[in-house]
């Protein structure tokens, strides 16, 4: 299953000081693995701030992943403007962080980045799912997040209309459960979407 | 993209005023009591889980905000919902009795159970939400509304990744009862919305229209996740989400009765991953049959209902997973239905390999399905990623079927490294199979160590990516056989790198490359003149030429790429592999393979490619190991003495080369001695000892060529020491060196000399040189001091009680305390 979901900044924005990532929205499936290993006590307030520190540690990770491979490409990410939705999808950098056991997570874990501009789309997974697919889902997730976000825009809406995110996610990735999906039961999913954001 | 106003709205989250939020919680409240639930209290929900999230530390909501949020869970409408369940996730789970969840749940729906997934503290917790789900999959009514299952499945996934051993062995039945039911017996028609008829006939002789496959023509055979339809039914859905989760069932289920299901778990995996077993062959060749009008799935379907749950769920399995392999062959009408068949078929390989680790019989069933799959999809690059499970399988059950596998590894270690190198998840899961199962592959594939300078080429392309991967993979590609070369191809990794770079530029771009700064490189590289130099760099096994003569010419003419990123990258992993490569060595080398490796060392320290910082690094590496070797293995220093003699006795690597010539000189002076190595002769320590006289007495006599700058004290004193050392166990180059010191004292009783700019540095200089010369006067003592006995070097006490130092300090401690 997928561990975590994530967007945050990936390149310095002028908001930002040089070298900090922003984590805008993070979403973790199911409890930490921590919580359940009887050895460590830790209490819940704890837990939350670890759970918190692995997904900073995450979003570190792929953010110098998304710097690098954009170094080395030689190509600046190109500027799409609200509207573009499909273009900024399109021309985005994409990768594969390998996170190892104990950093940040107890199991090895392979972390899938999508960078559209500044910000970075990232689908935590355990290493033995279907990259593939969550490729895919990925991609799509992305996709519904840029549009019904309008997150190529000026808006704060990722802060502000989180909970679309959520609807999204368990619709598209419900608890974490990557999901074969061909284009007649994604459109039909996508009705549902669709019929929720009208709201 | 991300502004100053959502950068401000996330500080004004953080730091909102305990009063402000007091009063805000209460609005809150006030706004929860109502019955209607309008536009402001979703704003203000959102506003809530804002304010919770900017933070890492947990806020405390009011006991009445939190009833109120709790109740909201169960709200008919879903935009509740979900906001309830966000913000309730980002707070404490309650303490005690005060307020159970899972006991105050009417009706599980998605985001509740999200919410307690979130919030399981324990695995009791987690029990007693999976009782939960399983009773509603039990009283299964088809009224409601059509997700009302399908959240369950996921639900289960995930316990299942946590606490597999919540499921009992009853449960495991009914699931996988249930999972056959889902999986082989869906509806064939198409769910709701779907009409055949015209405008002109009532829903009454409405037919039941049946699904189509992906190229659009009528299914003939049970449903799958490549069906398509104008709906779909409610097992239809649930068809979906059994074949998602199907994987990691088969994978964990086994693990549930016994005992220590955690590390069981990691068994299985990787059990199902490199496991493999030594058979008979049996020819079981069904794909004559493909052709014919009855699918080839349902007609080889065994009598499968007697058999026992699980075993019948692994059949059903089996028999999908066929299905879907051959409906992957029809052409979809769709671009992401293509991009879907593809991840079926991984999906479908990697089922068939667990139900085969599994159930050995099926190794015969399924293998003519995956050969006449690998045959369909070898030529054919795009489906790269889907071949790797292939391998898997082949690598798995291949020898029990005595398949020849040899195309399989031409593929795996020669066509994908050398034309998928810039594809970052074929590079990822290629290096990750090679991981999992490297003994295996150790084992049975013996091209696996000679590809290495094809697999280098994902570290060449995107170091950073892969570099951890190679960490753990380059130790099994040392051997003693390829190791020279693989410390050659590692030193040339960024001219690798740069010819990668060159090879997609030369294919991307036209031959006349109008505008853009032309590279003389992409000339060199597509000139036939340098075509075999560049030929070499792109080699996919070892053992195939050398070109060690012309490596000069190749640095040359890429000497415009030192600057390329993606060339400093790789540079910059160089000296991580290096230090791997000579810790495995230490533990395989022979000799020969020793003698070979200095000799290597000292001959690449002038030839690469030149970057500065390349080049320093690789100095340090180099230094360190030739170091550690010879403590290791002192005998080398005399085997190797001539080519060690002719880099030492070299005065212009004092300046070019000042780190390594330190450390050769030291272990000169350290290991040329009758006390490590009987063969050293008086004849060797004399030789050694005029050439270092002859460097020292050079650089020490004139000022540094130009350009460069002088040399540093600590290669003067080195040398001063080695000649000393030397001296001291062949006691007639004693007056030799007392006179070179005592000149030197004269020479530098001036003041300033041209080889040294500093002045304390000079200092220091001078007064190691005085404390030789005494320390020379006294041959013996010098002796013993130069050249200490092992005893002294390597002291023992600690091991020998009454000995021992500490015990000896602590019994001085307790006298002195006591007075």
């Amino acid at each position: 299953m997928v561990r975590c979901f994530l967007i945050h900044t990936v390149c310095p924005v002028s908001a930002l000081s040089p070298g900090e990532t922003r984590v805008l929205y993070s979403r973790v499936f199911g409890p930490d693995d921590g919580v359940l290993d009887q050895d460590r006590d830790l209490n819940p307030e704890e837990t939350r701030i670890l759970l918190r520190e692995k997904v900073a540690v995450v979003a570190r990770q792929v953010t110098s992943a998304v710097s690098l491979s954009r170094e080395a490409s030689g190509r600046p990410p190109v500027e799409a403007v609200p509207g573009e939705e499909a273009l900024a999808l399109q021309e985005a950098s994409s990768g594969v962080v390998r996170l190892r056991a104990g950093d940040p997570f107890s199991q090895e874990m392979s972390a899938l980045w999508l960078g559209v501009q500044s910000l970075g789309f990232t689908l935590v997974c355990e290493p033995h799912e279907n990259l593939l697919l969550a490729e895919g889902t990925l991609r799509s997730l992305t996709r519904h997040c840029l549009d019904h976000l309008h997150m190529l825009g000026q808006g704060s809406e990722v802060l502000l209309r989180s909970s679309r995110i959520d609807f999204l996610l368990s619709r598209l990735l419900p608890h974490g459960q990557l999901l074969f999906l061909n284009h007649r039961f994604a459109q039909s999913l996508e009705k549902e979407v669709a019929a929720y954001m009208a709201k | 993209m991300y502004s100053h106003g959502s950068e401000s709205l996330i500080k004004q989250a953080r730091e909102i005023q305990e009063s402000e939020l007091q009063r805000f919680y209460g609005r809150l409240v006030k706004l929860l009591q109502g019955k209607e639930f309008g536009r402001e209290t979703v704003d203000s929900l959102q506003r809530l889980q804002l304010i919770l999230t900017a933070t890492k530390y947990t806020r405390t909501l009011p006991a009445e905000l939190q009833r109120r949020l709790f109740s909201l869970l169960s709200s008919p409408v879903e935009q509740l919902q979900v906001l309830s369940s966000a913000v309730l996730r980002e707070t404490l789970p309650p303490s005690g009795k005060e307020l159970n969840y899972t006991e105050n749940i009417g009706q599980l729906n998605t985001h509740t159970a999200a919410l307690l997934l979130s919030q399981a503290v324990s695995r009791a917790d987690l029990s007693s939400l999976c009782a939960l789900v399983l009773r509603s999959l039990e009283s299964r009514q088809s009224e409601g509304p059509v997700h009302s299952l399908t959240h369950t499945l996921p639900i289960l996934n995930t316990v299942l990744t946590h606490s597999p051993e919540c499921l009992s062995e009853d449960h495991l039945t009914l699931l996988s009862k249930k999972l056959v039911d889902w999986l082989r017996y869906a509806s064939i028609t198409q769910g709701g919305g779907a009409s055949s008829g015209g405008f002109f006939i009532g829903p009454r002789s409405r037919q039941p229209v049946p699904i189509a496959e992906l190229d659009g023509t009528v299914s003939g055979d049970f449903f799958t996740v490549l069906c398509v339809g104008q709906g779909f039914t409610e097992d239809q859905w649930m068809n979906v989400y059994s074949f998602s989760m199907l994987h990691h069932w088969l994978l964990t289920y086994h693990s549930v009765s016994s005992g220590n299901a955690a590390a069981d778990i990691a068994n299985r995996l990787q059990l199902s991953l490199s496991l493999s077993h030594s058979h008979s062959f049996l020819n079981d060749d069904r794909s004559e049959v493909e052709g014919s009008v009855v699918s080839m799935v349902s007609a080889t379907s065994s009598s499968s209902r007697l058999l026992p749950p699980k075993e019948r769920l692994r059949e059903k399995a089996f028999q999908y997973c066929l299905r879907l392999i051959e409906q992957s062959d029809r052409m979809a009408q769709k671009r992401t239905d293509a991009d879907l068949q593809k991840a079926c078929l991984v999906e479908a390989v990697c089922i068939l390999n667990t139900v085969c680790v599994e159930e050995v019989s099926l190794v015969y069933r399924s293998f003519p399905c995956v050969k006449a799959l690998f045959g369909r999809l070898n030529s054919d690059l795009t489906f790269a990623r889907v071949l790797l499970p292939v391998a898997q399988f082949y690598l798995n059950h291949g020898e029990m079927v005595a398949v020849d596998c040899e195309s399989v590894w031409k593929l795996v270690f020669g066509r994908f490294p050398a034309e998928l190198y810039n594809d970052p998840f074929l590079a990822h899961e290629l290096l990750r199979f090679l991981r999992l199962n490297l003994q295996n592959l150790q084992l049975r594939v013996p091209q696996y160590s000679r590809s290495f300078p094809n697999l280098l080429k994902f570290l060449a392309w995107d170091s950073p990516a892969v570099v951890d991967d190679f960490v753990d993979l380059l130790p099994s590609l040392v051997t003693t056989d390829t190791a020279v070369e693989l410390l050659h191809t590692l030193l040339d990794l960024p001219c690798l790198s740069a010819t990668l770079v060159l090879q997609l530029r030369a294919t991307c771009s036209p031959i006349s490359e109008a505008g853009g700064q032309a590279l003389h490189s992409l000339d060199a590289f597509r000139s036939t003149k340098f075509r075999g130099l560049f030929l070499y760099l792109l080699r996919t096994e070892a053992g195939s030429g050398d070109t060690i003569d012309r490596l000069s010419m190749l640095h040359e003419l890429l000497a415009e790429a030192a600057d390329w990123p993606r060339v400093a990258h790789c540079a910059q992993t160089v000296p991580v592999m290096l230090h791997i490569f000579f810790n495995t060595i230490i533990t395989i080398a022979d000799e020969k393979l020793l003698a070979s490796l200095i000799l290597a060392m000292l001959e690449r320290s002038t030839l690469l490619l030149n970057l500065p910082i390349y080049i320093k690094e690789i100095h340090r590496v180099f230094s360190c190991h030739l170091l550690r070797l010879c403590k290791l293995h002192p005998y080398v220093v005399v085997d190797q003495s001539h080519v060690l003699l002719e880099f030492a006795g070299t005065t212009a690597n004092v300046y070019s080369k000042e780190e390594i010539y330190t450390h050769v000189v030291w272990v000169l002076g350290e290991y040329l001695s009758v006390s490590r190595d009987s063969r050293c002769s008086v004849k060797l320590i004399t030789s050694c000892f005029e050439s270092l006289e002859a460097v020292l007495f050079e650089i020490t006599s004139s000022t540094p060529p130009p350009g460069t700058a002088c040399p540093t004290p600590r290669v003067i004193t080195t040398l001063m020491s080695a000649l000393a050392k030397l001296a001291s166990r062949s006691h007639d180059l004693i007056p030799r060196v007392s006179l070179f010191l005592s000149k030197l004292r004269t020479v530098t009783r001036g003041g300033s000399v041209t080889w040294c700019s500093d002045e304390e540095d000079l200092v220091a200089i001078v007064t190691r040189g005085e404390e030789l010369w005494s320390l020379l006067k006294t041959p013996g003592v010098a002796q013993s001091v130069l050249t200490p006995p092992p005893h002294v070097t390597t002291p023992q006490w600690h091991r020998d009680t009454n000995m021992s130092m500490p015990l000896q300090l602590r019994t001085l401690t307790s006298l002195t305390h006591s007075q």
